[in-house]
């Protein structure tokens, strides 16, 4: 496991160096764009080498169940919970204390000014990827222990990004809540409205939070004083 | 190389610059209405479908070309067209209207929409609308009394002027029609980029701040383009089901949203031309795939449809975002300035990601 997230920050950074990296500087749709496709040919050569059928992820943790009061959890559930929690309040805290954090904030909010600062926006960015590509993984490991994955549950980001609109774009804490609320609203949703409906509450929470909070619940965008 | 020399304001605004213009897209209309005279009738209906598509690719020009917002939620207008135009037609209307309002519909939802979905930016609004596109297969299976959900339906015959219009009996009627439209489509289009609001949505692409500075209401013409968009979709999307002749609610998915941004893509954003040339492309590749992989059977692994639109897309973002007008256009200035093209007269300038974000 260890080897797979390093694998897949090298290919995080290996990316931004050969195909981001050439878009420095250009309209943002382009890199829209480039990811979105990006993200086909990956699943084209993932579905050519594994093939198509849903796969099993022989887990330690896959087996066993825990008490907890009159509830029973899997073992494997247990292990989300934990490795959610500890993992937001890594990436919390080194946004806020750590250099490096601090830099892909700042290259985040105006990349001019972070240059100006004295920031290598470049490399900090093909850091950004580094780390992205690496939680995305771990997010992978744990939805393969608890289930079989396919080629297509990439698509789930479709929906991690309801989660980050709801909480509050760049917001940690938004983040976690925004994903619990669009976790939560599904199961509830199927077993309180009509089939067919439980697929559309996700994303109608996330159009009624753009109607009414543009900028998620945890708002991080003041309007600027002059 | 022809020298432009501008008597008098009109100059600036004319639709043909010259007679040569002129004469050349006169040529080419010709050749297109003369086209079912020259060819079988399988041609005929592989040009009909890319006149289909280069709709679809004016629709989302419009938007991301011209006004620079990216959607990858036009499959859900495309489906709302479609089914629209077939509803009204079931319920009595005869094809001209139910056609041309369920291109008004379609808009008018658009703008609707559009007034949450145009606060995001950029990434944000590409997956937002995304999301758009996915849930509208969900909806069309919740729509069952009216969509016919996964069973789908059977577009109604059209009838103009007491015409039958039928793809496997009259091909050319089909292919006549749709010319038609693609022809009023494309006037409107261009006579669109000649008025203010036109102007107005090349400004909003170009620098938002710098529009408003200008007294452009941003948010309104950003809806009114998505509503222009929506509508223009629409149409295509009624169109293509009909062509197909029965659709239902795998139809019109998310993939055929990201096959017309890779189209216009392709052709080259912002261009009228680049519509054409993407939907040439998009039309034509399933068929060059399957060539290639009966030459080199190694090849034949499933998805590699889509594996191939990532390609190309990547291919020409990295190497010639302007896409194959923009080449086009670097050639033939290349061309007729002979010895002083410059390799830098095309760059653009340069734009840093800058967010509101203050913590």
């Amino acid at each position: 496991m260890p080897l797979a997230l390093l694998i897949m920050g090298a290919l995080g950074y290996l990316l931004d160096v050969t195909l981001l990296r050439s878009l420095f500087g250009q309209n943002q749709v382009a890199i829209v764009i480039l990811t979105i496709s990006l993200g086909f040919v990956i699943r084209f050569v993932a579905g050519a080498i594994w093939g198509h059928e849903p796969l099993n992820l022989q887990s330690p943790l896959a087996l066993g169940d825990v008490r907890i009061g009159g509830a029973v959890i899997s073992l494997a559930d247990v292990a989300v919970i934990i490795v959610t929690v500890l993992l937001t309040i890594f990436l919390w805290q080194f946004f806020q204390r750590t250099k490096l954090g601090l830099a892909m904030q700042a290259s985040s909010q105006n990349q001019m000014a972070a240059y100006y600062m004295g920031i290598p926006v470049k490399r900090v960015q093909g850091a950004v990827w580094a780390l992205s590509a690496i939680v995305a993984c771990i997010a992978g490991i744990l939805y393969a222990s608890k289930g079989a994955v396919d080629v297509s549950a990439g698509f789930i980001g479709i929906k991690a990004f309801a989660a980050a609109v709801i909480g509050g774009f760049g917001s940690l804490p938004g983040a976690l809540i925004g994903g619990l609320i669009v976790g939560v609203i599904e199961p509830f949703a199927s077993r309180y409205l009509p089939s067919g409906y439980s697929q559309l509450a996700p994303y109608t929470i996330l159009i009624l939070v753009l109607i009414f909070r543009p900028h998620g619940l945890f708002a991080q965008v003041r309007t600027k004083k002059v | 190389m022809r020298f432009h020399f501008k008597t008098s304001y009109d100059h600036d605004i004319r639709l043909f610059p010259d007679w040569w213009t002129f004469l050349v897209y006169g040529a080419l209309l010709l050749v297109m209405v003369a086209l079912p005279f020259l060819m079988d009738s399988f041609f005929l209906s592989e040009v009909t479908n890319v006149l289909i598509w280069a709709v679809a690719g004016l629709g989302l020009m419009l938007l991301t070309g011209t006004t620079g917002q990216v959607s990858l939620g036009h499959s859900a207008f495309m489906a709302l067209g479609c089914y629209t135009c077939a509803l009204l037609m079931n319920a009595g209307m005869s094809f001209i209207p139910a056609f041309i309002l369920s291109g008004v519909i379609t808009g008018l939802v658009g703008a609707l929409i559009a007034v949450p979905v145009l606060r995001l930016h950029g990434v944000y609004l590409a997956i937002a609308t995304l999301a758009l596109a996915i849930i509208t297969a969900d909806i069309i299976v919740i729509l069952r009394p009216w969509t016919g959900g996964v069973n789908g339906m059977f577009a109604p015959e059209i009838f103009i002027f007491g015409l039958e219009i039928n793809r496997w009996v009259n091909p050319e009627y089909w292919y006549y029609m749709t010319l038609a439209i693609v022809v009023i489509i494309t006037l409107i289009y261009v006579n669109l980029l000649r008025s203010p609001l036109g102007r107005a949505f090349a400004a909003v692409r170009d620098s938002e701040v710098s529009a408003q500075a200008m007294g452009i209401d941003v948010a309104r013409t950003k809806t009114i383009a998505f509503g222009l968009s929506c509508g223009i979709t629409g149409l295509a999307g009624a169109l293509m089901g009909f062509f197909a002749g029965a659709f239902n609610n795998e139809t019109f998915t998310f993939l055929l949203a990201i096959q017309l941004l890779m189209m216009i893509v392709v052709g080259g954003m912002g261009f009228i031309h680049g519509a054409f040339l993407g939907a040439i492309v998009i039309a034509f590749l399933p068929q060059g795939m399957s060539l290639v992989t009966d030459a080199v059977p190694a090849l034949n692994v499933p998805g590699l449809e889509f594996g191939a639109f990532g390609a190309i897309l990547i291919f020409f973002i990295v190497f010639e975002p302007m896409g194959l007008y923009g080449r086009w256009l670097k050639i033939r200035t290349w061309f007729e300035l002979f010895p002083f093209a410059r390799r830098d007269m095309f760059r653009r300038q340069k734009s840093y990601l800058k967010t509101e974000r203050v913590r």
